[in-house]
């Protein structure tokens, strides 16, 4: 009897730890899931193929990502506003860019001459996602300088090229505002410069030379790398200030990192809902650059 | 004690240095003064803020040279805080003269260029420019706003937009 009754206890106790994970728990559920998809898979049918998410889709397509904070999180709204994305990506190419790369945007702007007006600018900026994606674009025009704000997934907007696909040394280029002209100011007929398929995006490891101080914010507690010359401008005490707000241990911290990421098993079930889809589109597009590219020689000869 | 006084000595020095260090991309302001801040510059158009005017009138290009840009000093709308295409009273080597402020440093809405620097066309009282051309671009938006605020028998707006070079 005491063993039936243990071995009962045992059972039941499991099923309830069971249900308790299922409920309650995060991360055993993830797991749970995700043993859980390729068995349905299998019993769906064995013939249609996994869907392999490569893995530079996040940072190719970082908005896909919900935001990470907690309350904001809603499954039902990142859905929906997912399926919006993908709605929008089948009208329009938004192509890969990164911070650092130099774009050209056309949107459509009622109070220009031709209803159309285009800005290039380097991306300095990339915040924000969903359907609230937004980048910020500066250029130096006539030694003036401007930002544009736009939204990825605006509707005005009528056409995203990348002129030159790289990265830069920061996360944010916002010191490019208190660096010398020079290093925010591109041409606007630029034209767009190819990369090879399949190359790496290359990083750009330019350093940036500042004004003197004053400057907008202090760059020099921010550890920079595309910075050249910030040595030059701090005395001792911002030296000393700049040190002291460091956090240096906060690069061990992992519950802050969990708290600031979308785990890696989330982040697969939202590419493989949107991989299949996002995966045509890009093969489309691509074939439709060969062929312009194979009509071009017809048309000069 | 001693630092809450402090800092109560440094926030009341901000507000009165607020104003001074709205342009100071373009002024280079004297520095002792700027070494005082301990927040960030107000980009706001309020009164007494700095300005830098863009066209070519020779009064604006004198300021600007002898490095005393004009001040706002009055903002003719019912906010006090000046936006894209308001008129605003500026103090200018010891006049007075009216100017539509065409570039401001102050976030704006999404697709409308931000500026570095708070720039400012100088009109006179019917509305014409006092320069010939204005040498940096202009936002697009400022061809609607100002013919909006055009109004039949009064000032015409519209002739600042004749004198840009350039639209973004």
């Amino acid at each position: 009897m005491n063993i039936n009754v243990r071995i009962l206890t045992k059972s039941v106790a499991q099923q309830y730890a069971f249900k308790r994970i299922v409920t309650f728990s995060t991360k055993p559920t993830q797991q749970a899931a995700a043993a859980a998809v390729p068995q349905q898979q299998e019993v769906t049918g064995p013939t249609v193929r996994k869907p392999i998410v490569p893995a530079h889709y996040r940072f190719v397509y970082p908005e896909f990502l919900p935001d990470p904070k907690v309350e904001w999180r809603n499954a039902v709204r990142e859905k929906l506003e997912r399926l919006d994305m993908l709605d929008r990506r089948r009208q329009i190419e938004l192509p890969e860019f990164y911070v650092g790369s130099i774009l050209a945007v056309t949107s459509s702007d009622p109070h220009a001459a031709g209803k159309t007006s285009r800005f290039v600018g380097i991306c300095i900026h990339r915040e924000r996602c969903g359907l609230r994606a937004r980048f910020i674009l500066r250029n130096v025009i006539d030694h003036q300088g401007i930002e544009v704000v736009y939204e990825l997934y605006d509707p005005t907007i009528q056409k995203v090229e990348v002129l030159r696909l790289e990265k830069r040394l920061d996360d944010s280029l916002f010191y490019l505002r208190d660096a010398l002209p020079e290093f925010s100011t591109f041409d606007e007929n630029m034209e767009a410069e190819p990369l090879e398929e399949g190359a790496p995006v290359p990083i750009n490891d330019i350093k940036v030379v500042l004004r003197p101080r004053p400057w907008l914010e202090r760059w020099e507690r921010q550890n920079l790398l595309g910075v050249a010359n910030i040595e030059q401008y701090i005395k001792d005490k911002h030296r000393k200030s700049a040190e002291k707000v460091q956090k240096p241990w906060e690069k061990y911290d992992l519950m802050k990192q969990y708290r600031a990421t979308i785990p890696e098993e989330e982040q697969k079930e939202i590419f493989a809902e949107v991989h299949t889809e996002l995966h045509t589109l890009e093969l489309q597009r691509k074939r439709n650059k060969r062929k312009r590219t194979f009509v071009k020689p017809k048309h000069l000869a | 004690m001693a630092q809450l006084l402090l800092r109560n000595l440094t926030r009341a020095g901000n507000a009165a240095l607020i104003t001074k260090g709205t342009s100071s991309s373009i002024t280079g302001a004297e520095p002792g003064s700027r070494q005082l801040h301990t927040t960030q510059a107000c980009c706001e158009i309020r009164k007494l803020a700095r300005l830098r005017v863009v066209d070519n009138s020779d009064l604006g290009k004198r300021a600007m040279a002898e490095g005393r840009p004009p001040r706002c000093i009055h903002v003719y709308n019912k906010r006090g805080v000046g936006l894209i295409g308001d008129k605003v009273l500026v103090a200018i080597k010891g006049q007075m003269k009216k100017g539509i402020l065409v570039g401001l440093k102050q976030k704006q809405r999404i697709k409308q260029p931000q500026f570095d620097s708070n720039n400012l066309v100088l009109i006179d009282d019917n509305g014409s420019p006092l320069g010939t051309r204005i040498h940096v671009p202009i936002p697009t938006v400022l061809r609607t706003i100002l013919k909006e605020k055009t109004l039949a028998k009064g000032a015409d707006y519209t002739k600042v937009l004749a004198i840009a070079s350039r639209y973004v």
